[in-house]
């Protein structure tokens, strides 16, 4: 019998330092023992710059071959890294979507990001379902943050772009981005941004929201918040400015840094997905988007979380219950099939029986007929030796006949 | 005495006859008629064809346009929109079309985007052969596609599936001038690469684009050099702008941007000029649509292209007649029927009935070749 003594929380207020203070301490050196994982997920047209973006983000060459335009169809090509930054370790997984917004006929292109974030999902829940688990060992592939590369033609999103973030947008954290930003000045920026997000909010997408319940980053990611999409510009090669030397693009007009913030809005990405908020990512792909996948899945299956009754089912009465089904419907079909059998074996023989008799009539027949034809030959030879005798007959009689004859005349003649 | 001096006359008159007027007389009633030229864009929504046509003609074309929203887009259509305007420069008129074709691969579904634009073309060569057959050919309007100008994004790596096939659905009926669009966003030599590139592609699918003429070989060496250097330059990289920037003392057609250097300081803003021949090749593709190859644009599409439509569309015709042997023909047929065509049809209809003989002749002889077995 358990006893509990009061059911309201206390609070204590205690004598001196305990220690437990540095819990958070404890926690951060196992995580940095145990390492990080971070998916990216980067979904735009063939040469929008996405290689270019995480090259510059990351601040190294992950190694790259230029896509061709014509692929048949979309499809992913995930890449794994190992970095490491002071003593924490890092391992890295970019997804590229190689072919999107190539193909004439682009109804099909979201299918294969779908599926592919899918079944990360699904290779996670296998593993939590087993019966033996290693879950702290788990390479886990789900996809944390979705980056989307928007073209930046000043006017408002493409058609496909609506038509992908809406299937996207309940599976994946997106973040969307404006590419190759150096093209557009900064009152069109203006007008540009505003158009994108309105669209997005006329058409239901939801996009990944700074957390602000935390009053540590709540402002910051409130401000972030209002510059979205960010308007970015990549590069890897550095220019001279000043007596300085810094990654930008040189044009004959000027030069645009990548790391100035009055240029465009790289910084702000950095800072928002790998600097302040790349944990709340990673915990919001599994809290939120994982467990409703998860969700999703069982019910398919048919599993609940209360009977009719109100009752709480446990996993492992209903994963009995729907065993047992299973193997009653597999009984059934195999009875089934055998009296399927059985039902054809009986047909045959049927149609066989059948078959004998047809050919024992006519061989009965085909009998009887060779009879009546041999009993007609019968008779025609009778007949004909019927005949042949009266012809002899006759033959002989009429022989006798002329050999008389010429006596009669002789003798005729002597009188 | 005075047929010496008749004679002293005519010794001059002789030196000049006056033909030479002719060019100058060419030039004259040519301003008097007037000329008109018709001009296609086509692009994605975004590339900046409008703004383009804005700064070519130094007007502005599409003051009250609506844009449709993505949503609106993705089962889109594609429309053909015609703006017809006069304009006068020097006393010389031009009745300029811009033919403008909003959707073009803006649906998410793009198959054979491109058909109602080739219709499009098609109907006006069909118009033109109709009236060109006609009793009264007093006023025939060409409205005939002379130049089309195919935008290319710049953010890709080349042509892509959708450039390819609408360039070769077109070549053959319209002049095609590929242009890079918004070429704002690339550095010197991404723009040369994306050109060697985009020429390779164009080489590679057999795409027929519009040929620049070849130099007279009595041309001087500056015009040859123009023209050599004219013709490496494509396709374009071009950069349109709707907004006059003031600039150092000066009115310029260009964009602003928050970023520069000039002569080694910084600088909140910097220009990049459409008409600054080195930061991309608007001026060039302005001189040589209108300034010197326009004219050459509307005969190659009478010459060329509307001849192979009307030689195509004849046989097509006379063809048609031999099979059915109603004479039901919506055009006119002028005395083109050569007795070529008659003798043709008369063979023809042997030929079947010949063909049709012999098939019931193998049929009998099969029949009886089985009754026999």
């Amino acid at each position: 019998k358990i006893i509990t003594l009061n059911e309201e929380k206390r609070n204590l207020s205690l004598g001196g330092h305990v220690g437990f203070d540095s819990l958070p301490d404890q926690l951060v050196s196992k995580s940095v023992t145990q390492g990080f994982c971070f998916n990216i997920l980067c979904v735009g047209e063939t040469g929008i710059g996405k290689s270019t973006l995480m090259n510059t983000l990351f601040n190294t060459m992950f190694e790259n071959e230029e896509a061709s335009h014509y692929q048949n169809g979309v499809y992913l090509r995930p890449r794994t890294y190992d970095l490491q930054e002071s003593n924490v370790h890092l391992k890295l997984t970019i997804v590229d979507t190689v072919g999107f917004g190539d193909q004439i006929n682009k109804e099909d292109s979201y299918k294969p990001i779908v599926d592919y974030i899918d079944t990360q999902f699904e290779n996670y829940l296998q593993e939590e379902l087993k019966i033996k688990r290693s879950l702290f060992n788990y390479h886990d592939t789900r996809i944390h943050i979705c980056l989307y590369f928007i073209a930046p033609t000043g006017h408002s999103l493409k058609s496909l772009d609506l038509v992908t973030m809406k299937k996207l947008d309940s599976k994946v954290n997106i973040i969307p981005i404006i590419a190759k930003a150096d093209t557009i000045s900064k009152s069109e920026l203006h007008k540009f941004k505003i158009k994108i997000m309105s669209e997005l909010v006329s058409n239901g997408v939801q996009i990944y929201q700074f957390p602000t319940d935390d009053e540590a980053v709540s402002e910051i990611n409130a401000s972030m918040n209002a510059h979205l999409p960010f308007a970015v510009v990549g590069s890897v090669e550095e220019v001279k400015v000043g007596n300085k030397t810094v990654r930008a693009r040189q044009y004959p007009w000027g030069v645009v840094q990548v790391e100035n913030e009055s240029h465009c809005d790289f910084v702000k990405l950095r800072e928002m997905l790998i600097r302040v908020n790349m944990e709340d990512l990673r915990e919001q792909t599994h809290a939120r988007h994982y467990e409703l996948y998860r969700r999703c899945k069982l019910e398919e299956m048919g599993f609940k979380d209360t009977d009719p009754d109100s009752q709480p089912f446990s996993l492992q009465e209903t994963y009995e219950a729907k065993r047992k089904e299973f193997l009653g419907d597999l009984q059934r079909k195999e009875e089934e099939m055998r009296q399927m059998f059985v039902n054809k074996v009986k047909e045959t023989e049927a149609e066989l029986k059948e078959k004998e008799r047809e050919l024992h009539d006519k061989f009965e027949q085909l009998k009887r007929m060779h009879q009546e034809e041999k009993r007609k030959v019968e008779e025609k030879r009778r007949d004909l030796e019927e005949e042949m005798n009266t012809f002899n007959r006759k033959k002989v009689a009429a022989e006798t006949l002329s050999l008389s004859q010429p006596l009669k005349k002789d003798k005729d003649k002597k009188k | 005495m005075q047929k010496g001096k008749l004679t002293g006359l005519r010794a001059t008159e002789k030196q000049y006859v006056g033909f030479a007027t002719l060019p100058n007389q060419v030039h004259r009633k040519s301003v008097k008629k007037g000329f008109d030229f018709t001009l296609m864009v086509a692009g994605e929504s975004g590339m900046g064809k409008s703004t383009l046509v804005n700064s070519l003609f130094l007007t502005d074309l599409y003051k009250d346009r609506k844009l449709l929203n993505a949503e609106e887009r993705i089962n889109q259509t594609v429309e053909i929109i015609k703006h017809t305007v006069d304009i006068e420069e020097k006393g010389v008129k031009l009745k300029l079309t811009i033919v403008d074709t909003p959707g073009f691969g803006d649906a998410v579904n793009n198959n054979e985007c491109w058909k109602p634009i080739t219709d499009y073309i098609d109907q006006q060569f069909e118009q033109y052969f109709r009236d060109e057959s006609g009793l009264n050919r007093k006023n025939i309007q060409d409205n005939r596609v002379h130049c089309c100008l195919y935008f290319i994004p710049p953010f890709g790596h080349g042509l892509r599936p959708v450039d390819v096939e609408f360039m070769k659905a077109l070549h053959e009926k319209v002049n095609i001038i590929p242009l890079i669009a918004k070429a704002d966003c690339l550095t010197p030599n991404e723009i040369k690469k994306l050109k060697d590139r985009i020429r390779e592609e164009i080489d590679k699918f057999g795409i027929k684009v519009y040929q620049f003429p070849e130099c007279d070989s009595d041309e001087d060496e500056e015009f040859k050099q123009l023209d050599k250097e004219l013709k490496e330059c494509t396709p374009f990289a071009v950069i349109g702008s709707n907004t006059v920037v003031e600039a150092r003392g000066q009115r310029v057609r260009g964009r602003l941007y928050p970023w520069g250097i000039v002569e080694g300081k910084f600088t909140n803003k910097f220009l990049c000029s459409v008409e600054n021949q080195s930061h991309c090749d608007f001026v060039k593709l302005r001189n040589m649509l209108i300034r010197s190859h326009m004219h050459d644009l509307k005969d190659v599409t009478c010459d060329v292209h509307y001849e192979n439509y009307r030689a195509q569309c004849i046989q097509e015709m006379t063809s048609k007649l031999a099979q059915d042997n109603r004479m039901e023909s919506p055009i006119p047929i002028l005395p083109l029927s050569t007795p070529d065509v008659d003798t043709e049809k008369l063979i023809k209809m042997k030929d079947e009935e010949l063909k049709r003989m012999q098939e019931m002749l193998n049929k009998m002889q099969q029949q009886m070749h089985d009754k026999e077995q």
